[in-house]
């Protein structure tokens, strides 16, 4: 076996303690790089194509589509601006429901559950992130949705409906609906990277808290929460970039509405609930356009969640393989 | 120590621990609420004329899902097909090639990739597929999902494939054995459980997404085995069409498809966990 040839082994040398320079490991090497670099080039074709398909949009509306409140796809208007509205009111009604549930329930996974209870529990918590969207989006049809008109709007209003949130008729669809099953969504994946984030806390940690005399819940606040704090975070808005970019069962709950008000009762509309319902029918190029700008907004939001979220998770956990589900 | 505070600690603590607790069975209570309805409401409208009819025209009762079942399994094997190798092969050049830095940007794109919504990789492909093809088509749709499954294998691949002890790669080595070589059968093989396991993962989740294969695969009440010539349907988009449809045969009908792609879906995600677990 040949090993290297000038240069090019110097340069491996340093980095790579084996390599050689035989056609078949560098051709080997080429598919792989290939393979390696074709995550990035779909990444970047995808945001290419997207621009490109609404470019007649964009010179249409330019930035006045961000902050537009008409949709009206026979004027042949389009603003963003109920979509956006949607996407991230409904995407904090859902972090609100489900950030504290989350939180105790990692924490009762991490920290208090006995052994032969934690990974039936976690399995469990799993499967429930497995659950296809579209299922989830057919029990919100038909037992959310009546639940959620009655009693909970109903009482809501009743109670509390001098606060506009909480202001007119219960429909059942509506904001309330699409926050309740996104949260629904969003609690298996926070809690499973918060328990991964928990664990990686050392146990020296706990071990100087209980030294100290605290008890189980202050050696919890003590010391693991404020060690992982970060990472705790980056789950969270791990958990947003879910929620936004959730598409199928937020359009069968949520109601296709294009007002922005406060009432969490009215139907209203995402941005992917707007895309899964009308990009089929779009009937003219504007439109197609509209919608794809939609997209390019969409996947603009994710990507800036998503990159501040990895951000916080890689500084606490190197490898957090769970994410990757 | 003041016996007061300190009963009043304890009784913080107990408190606030057991709501954690309930926390956590709230989070699994929720789980089985949702599969008890699919699981009542399914096995109701189940029978074996679901699994070899095709759906039935308005008022006539009966009928099945053959068709999406079909076309599911199709569109999915065709994604694991592209997705599965070609994120092995991205994960092999992570864990075994790359710098660290070109590696750190590759495996931050996996990871925004993981991120972007499926509905946008639908519209991506639409206009980059469908467009050009001028047709709906299962390897549109196949594509989709191939995309989506991509930064799950190679991340996941990454990881089990450096938990192969480096002495095997310098025992390889020291026999001679070339790079490559060493690479398809040692290091492969040695991490196959944990790329077994991967690969299950990313089929489990691609089988259950419905958005991406609406503007690609579209759907279909009739039978077709083409990949390139035509619409096809697929089980999430038959439960979506069933689902928001006004008729309570329809409604029946989702559920019934519901309890099947559920049952698919958490079969292949045990699997998963068996093939990693088992010794």
């Amino acid at each position: 076996m040949q090993v290297g040839r000038g240069k090019s082994a110097a340069g491996l040398a340093g980095r790579r303690p084996w390599g050689t320079g035989n056609l078949g490991d560098a051709l080997a090497r080429a598919v792989f790089a290939g393979l390696g670099l074709s995550l990035l080039a779909v990444a970047l074709l995808i945001l290419y194509e997207l621009v490109l398909e609404s470019r007649r949009s964009i010179s249409a509306f330019g930035w006045a589509f961000l902050t537009g409140t008409r949709w009206d796809p026979v004027d042949q208007v389009f603003g963003a601006a109920p979509a956006i509205y949607g996407t991230l009111v409904s995407s904090v009604i859902a972090l609100i429901l489900a950030v504290p549930i989350s939180l105790g329930a990692a924490i009762f996974l991490s920290e208090m559950a006995p052994s032969w209870l934690r990974s039936p529990l976690s399995f469990l918590v799993e499967m429930l992130a497995a659950l296809p969207s579209v299922v989830l989006g057919l029990w919100g049809i038909y037992v959310l949705i009546p639940w959620v008109r009655d009693p909970v709007e109903t009482w809501l209003g009743g109670h509390l409906g001098f606060i506009p949130l909480f202001d007119g008729p219960p429909f059942g669809v509506g904001m309330l609906a699409a926050g309740l099953v996104l949260a629904i969504m969003v609690l298996p994946i926070i809690t499973a990277i918060a328990r991964d984030v928990m664990q990686a806390v050392p146990s020296s940690q706990r071990e100087a808290m209980v030294a100290l005399g605290a008890t189980r819940w202050e050696v919890i606040l003590g010391a693991v929460l404020p060690y992982c704090r970060s990472g705790l975070v980056g789950a969270v808005i791990l958990g947003l970039g879910r929620a936004l970019g959730e598409t199928m069962a937020v359009t069968m709950v949520i109601g296709k509405g294009y007002n922005i008000t406060a009432s969490l009762f009215q139907p209203a509309s995402t941005a992917a609930s707007t895309l899964a319902s009308e990009f089929n029918e779009a009937a003219y190029n504007l439109y197609v356009s509209a919608l794809v700008e939609l997209a390019l907004i969409l996947m603009g939001i994710t990507l800036l969640v998503n990159i501040l979220a990895r951000l916080l998770v890689w500084r606490v956990a190197r490898s957090p393989e769970v994410i990757a589900e | 120590m003041s016996g007061f505070a300190y009963r009043r600690r304890k009784t913080v603590s107990t408190v606030v621990l057991g709501l954690c607790a309930s926390s956590a069975f709230v989070a699994v209570g929720v789980l089985a609420l949702i599969l008890g309805f699919v699981l009542v409401n399914g096995i109701n409208s189940l029978n074996l004329d679901f699994f070899t009819h095709m759906p039935t025209p308005l008022g006539e009762p009966g009928g099945g899902v053959a068709n999406s079942i079909v076309g599911s399994l199709l569109i999915v094997g065709l994604a694991a097909l592209v997705g599965i190798p070609a994120g092995v092969g991205a994960g092999v050049f992570l864990s075994e090639y790359a710098g660290p830095r070109l590696g750190n940007v590759i495996r931050f794109t996996a990871d925004v990739l993981t991120g972007v919504p499926s509905i946008v990789v639908g519209v991506f492909v639409y206009s980059m597929v469908v467009l050009k093809m001028g047709h709906f088509s299962a390897l549109a749709a196949g594509i989709a999902l191939a995309i989506i499954m991509l930064p799950i294998m190679a991340r996941s691949s990454e990881e089990m494939l450096k938990l192969v002890p480096r002495s095997q790669r310098e025992a390889a080595l020291a026999l001679g054995i070339t790079r490559w070589r060493t690479i398809l059968s040692v290091i492969i093989p040695a991490a196959r459980r944990g790329l077994v396991t991967g690969g299950l993962l990313a089929v489990a989740r691609a089988g259950g997404e419905t958005a991406p294969l609406m503007f690609t695969a579209l759907g279909n009440r009739f039978f077709s085995l083409s990949i390139t010539g035509g619409p096809m349907d697929a089980l999430p988009l038959r439960i979506w069409r069933y689902g928001i449809g006004p008729y309570s045969e329809w409604h029946q009908q989702a559920w019934a498809a519901s309890f099947v792609l559920v049952m698919m879906v958490f079969a292949i995600s045990l699997t998963a966990r068996l093939v990693l677990t088992r010794r």
